[in-house]
């Protein structure tokens, strides 16, 4: 009997484990770490989504309202300096462009970005946004490594400046430990050849913060998901040692 | 007719006899005193199947089965539905914990023999709550409408479409278009949410209506109701209520404590309980790279694949269920428990988990030549898991067993000349080496040793 919880218990420890490790994900050219509760990060967030995303992509799912709220923004803040579409505070972020629009100018329309960063993941759109560079042969004169061929157009140059490929005969070998967004670099893919307004290190500071927003948006409720089950639990555990010991006195004469 | 007890009960049961009622079912219901871990899984089901009824009413009110509109109104009611998205990961999460509950609970009566005479009507309709749950999760898949939902619903109907003659016509009957579409997606919500849970209803009720005509297995697999008391009542045997209410109680916190933990700290499970590909709304024109049924299903998927013909594989794998049902007839040793059978049965027993868990995990992984080589060779162990339990039925001669061991191996070997070619030869002779070494153990290792001798079962259960 005991034996036999014990196996269940190394099973569910073998399990989560490895699940953990595939949750990992795989293929994506750099790690990010994620951390939805630093609330500065969050806005500066929002600020770069709305400014530079939001103008093609729409979040359909994601309301103006609830993201300042979340996000400890004022109203009057998010009318005066985030809504760009001259929408209501409680609309869903929308965009102005149509679908059909949208495939005549990138060829493919811009997809909605309400719950990217559950569909792609979050070290996915990390890679994404630091791996456009300059690249002749293709349509929009830049490519990406994490997703080549890709339709989009390199929204935030201005901010990161424009980079070519490090030509190390590695390409296409997907290190993922390339960087891990704190200084320690292995081998770089890239070199900046155009600089932008962002040295690389508050660009990769930007990026993180509009992968922050963008898994806080892909699950609002996260901010507050985990600290209202810490106290089910909390109700559960007592709950259960109150059962345990009714159980235990009910049981007494059963031999 | 008198009344025990008068007021408003009284008044209730001398038109209905409520009273009888809980004293069939609870306060005089005899269960053996011996339940252990195992038993835990029964009362379990029941508490998920509530939360699924209680939580799926919920998610209806806010739902709309409609393709232009389903995937966005889940959306909805994860964002703006309050305590929506708590309702919605319950549902989610309490999917999957119905297959956790009932695969263990399936694994206990494997184990203790619950399934024989006199309980075989309970394992039938145990099995066709089984089938149920599947179709409610399967269907129930396709309501998000994401890729996954759309996709694992394209290939699932497809399945039906490998059937000779008819198969067109039955996949188009399902799908009441050409392809998954919005008519897919109406008569799937109407069979989720309505048809299917009434019928699962109705077999739980038989269910446990059965077992409280014979009385509960235990695991010793001996039979209380043959050691009775001067006033009738099993001297193993406690009433149900209180002892097991309680005790009971004590399994739904402990399970509930763990179903919370997945549901506030891993709602999607890494992948396994909500698909990454499933936040992305469903493209008829887009096929995902990789399209992998949930994890529940993944057994008799890998079963499915490992055989090329497409029909036969469809065949393989309903088969792989069907062999379930009968298992009171296969299974025909008088000896119920684990504990007293012999220690070649709790091999096979063993090698059946390993083979049941394995092609669960191979059903998540994409094909390679070896991967779906260990496919077959697992669905093989899987289905000969059930010829080697027939063969224990009873004490054998070591000819019986060393003939069946050469009719055996002498089938698997057949089948590999027959589909072998030259690109898989060496991956098919390397993994024939373990169904072959599996039959040495379990039949030449009855042959030439004592280990397939049943142990002595005792009189009464024991502690």
């Amino acid at each position: 009997m005991k034996n036999i919880i014990k196996l269940i218990c190394v099973t569910a420890l073998l399990v989560s484990t490895s699940t953990i490790w595939a949750a990992g994900g795989s293929g994506t050219l750099y790690k990010m770490h994620v951390d939805v509760h630093q609330q500065k990060s969050l806005q500066r967030g929002a600020k770069y989504f709305m400014n530079y995303c939001l103008s093609c992509h729409s979040a359909a799912y994601s309301r103006y309202n609830r993201v300042a709220e979340d996000l400890g923004i004022s109203e009057e803040n998010m009318r005066e300096h985030l809504i760009f579409t001259g929408q209501k505070f409680g609309d869903t972020m929308k965009v102005a462009m149509t679908t059909e629009q949208g495939k005549e100018w990138f060829g493919a329309p811009p997809p909605d970005l309400s719950v990217r960063a559950r569909s792609r993941g979050a070290d996915w759109i990390y890679s994404f946004l630091k791996s456009f560079y300059v690249d002749e042969s293709a349509t929009r004169g830049v490519n990406n490594l994490q997703f080549p061929g890709t339709s989009m157009p390199h929204v935030l140059w201005e901010l990161q400046g424009l980079q070519t490929l490090v030509d190390d005969g590695h390409h296409g070998e997907k290190d993922s430990h390339a960087d891990d967004g704190h200084g320690g670099h292995k081998k770089e893919l890239f070199e900046i050849t155009v600089p932008g307004k962002m040295t690389p290190d508050e660009y990769d500071q930007a990026v993180v913060d509009i992968v922050n927003f963008m898994v806080y948006m892909a699950e609002p409720i996260k901010l507050k998901r985990q600290s209202i089950g810490v106290a089910v639990l909390f109700f559960l555990a007592a709950l259960g040692v109150l059962v345990y010991f009714m159980k235990r006195d009910y049981w007494k004469d059963i031999h | 007719m008198t009344n025990k007890v008068g007021g408003i009960i009284g008044w209730v049961d001398s038109r209905l006899p409520v009273i009888e009622f809980w004293e069939a079912h609870l306060s005089k219901y005899y269960a053996p005193k011996n339940f252990n871990f195992w038993y835990f899984f029964g009362s379990l089901a029941l508490l998920v199947l509530v939360i699924q009824i209680v939580t799926g009413i919920f998610l209806t009110m806010h739902y709309k089965p409609d393709a232009e509109l389903a995937f966005a109104s889940v959306e909805y009611i994860m964002r703006d539905v309050n305590w929506g998205w708590l309702v919605r990961y319950m549902h989610s999460t309490g999917a999957s914990a119905f297959f956790v509950v009932v695969y263990l609970h399936m694994l206990r009566g494997l184990m203790y023999g619950s399934f024989k005479e006199p309980r075989e009507l309970i394992w039938l309709f145990g099995m066709m709550i089984y089938l149920c749950l599947m179709a409610e999760a399967f269907m129930g898949y396709l309501l998000p409408w994401g890729q996954m939902s759309y996709w694992g619903a394209q290939v699932i109907v497809n399945l039906f479409g490998t059937i000779p003659l008819i198969g067109d016509d039955l996949a188009l009957w399902i799908r009441g278009d050409y392809v998954v579409s919005d008519a897919t997606l109406n008569r799937f919500f109407a069979l989720h949410v309505i048809a299917v849970p009434i019928v699962l209803l109705g077999l739980v009720v038989a269910h446990i209506a059965a077992l409280h005509t014979v009385g509960s297995n235990n695991p010793d697999g001996v039979e209380i109701k043959k050691n009775k008391g001067a006033d009738g009542v099993p001297l193993d045997g406690i009433p149900f209520h209180p002892y097991y209410t309680v005790k009971d109680v004590v399994g739904v916190v402990v399970f509930l404590f763990i179903f919370a933990l997945v549901v506030f700290f891993a709602p999607e499970m890494g992948g396994y309980f909500l698909e990454h590909a499933n936040f992305e709304p469903a493209n008829p024109l887009a096929t995902p790279e990789h399209i992998a049924p949930v994890w529940y299903f993944t057994p008799f998927y890998t079963v499915l694949r490992a055989i090329p013909n497409p029909f036969w594989g469809v065949v393989a794998m309903f088969a792989a269920v069907a062999v379930l049902f009968v298992l009171p007839w296969i299974d025909k040793n008088k000896v119920k428990s684990i504990r007293y059978r012999s220690g070649l049965y709790k091999v096979n027993l063993l090698v059946f988990l390993v083979a049941f868990v394995a092609l669960g995990y191979l059903g998540m992984e994409s094909v390679t030549e070896m991967k779906s080589q260990m496919a077959l060779r697992l669905s093989e162990l899987y289905f000969l898991f059930f010829i080697i339990l027939g063969i224990y039925s009873y004490p054998r001669s070591a000819g019986f067993y060393i003939n069946s061991f050469i009719v055996l191996v002498g089938v698997i070997t057949g089948y590999d000349f027959y589909r072998i070619n030259p690109e898989i030869a060496d991956t098919t002779w390397n993994t024939w080496i373990i169904p072959v070494a599996y039959l040495v153990v379990t039949l030449l290792g009855a042959a030439f040793t004592n280990l397939d001798q049943d142990k002595q079962v005792p009189e009464r259960v024991t502690s």
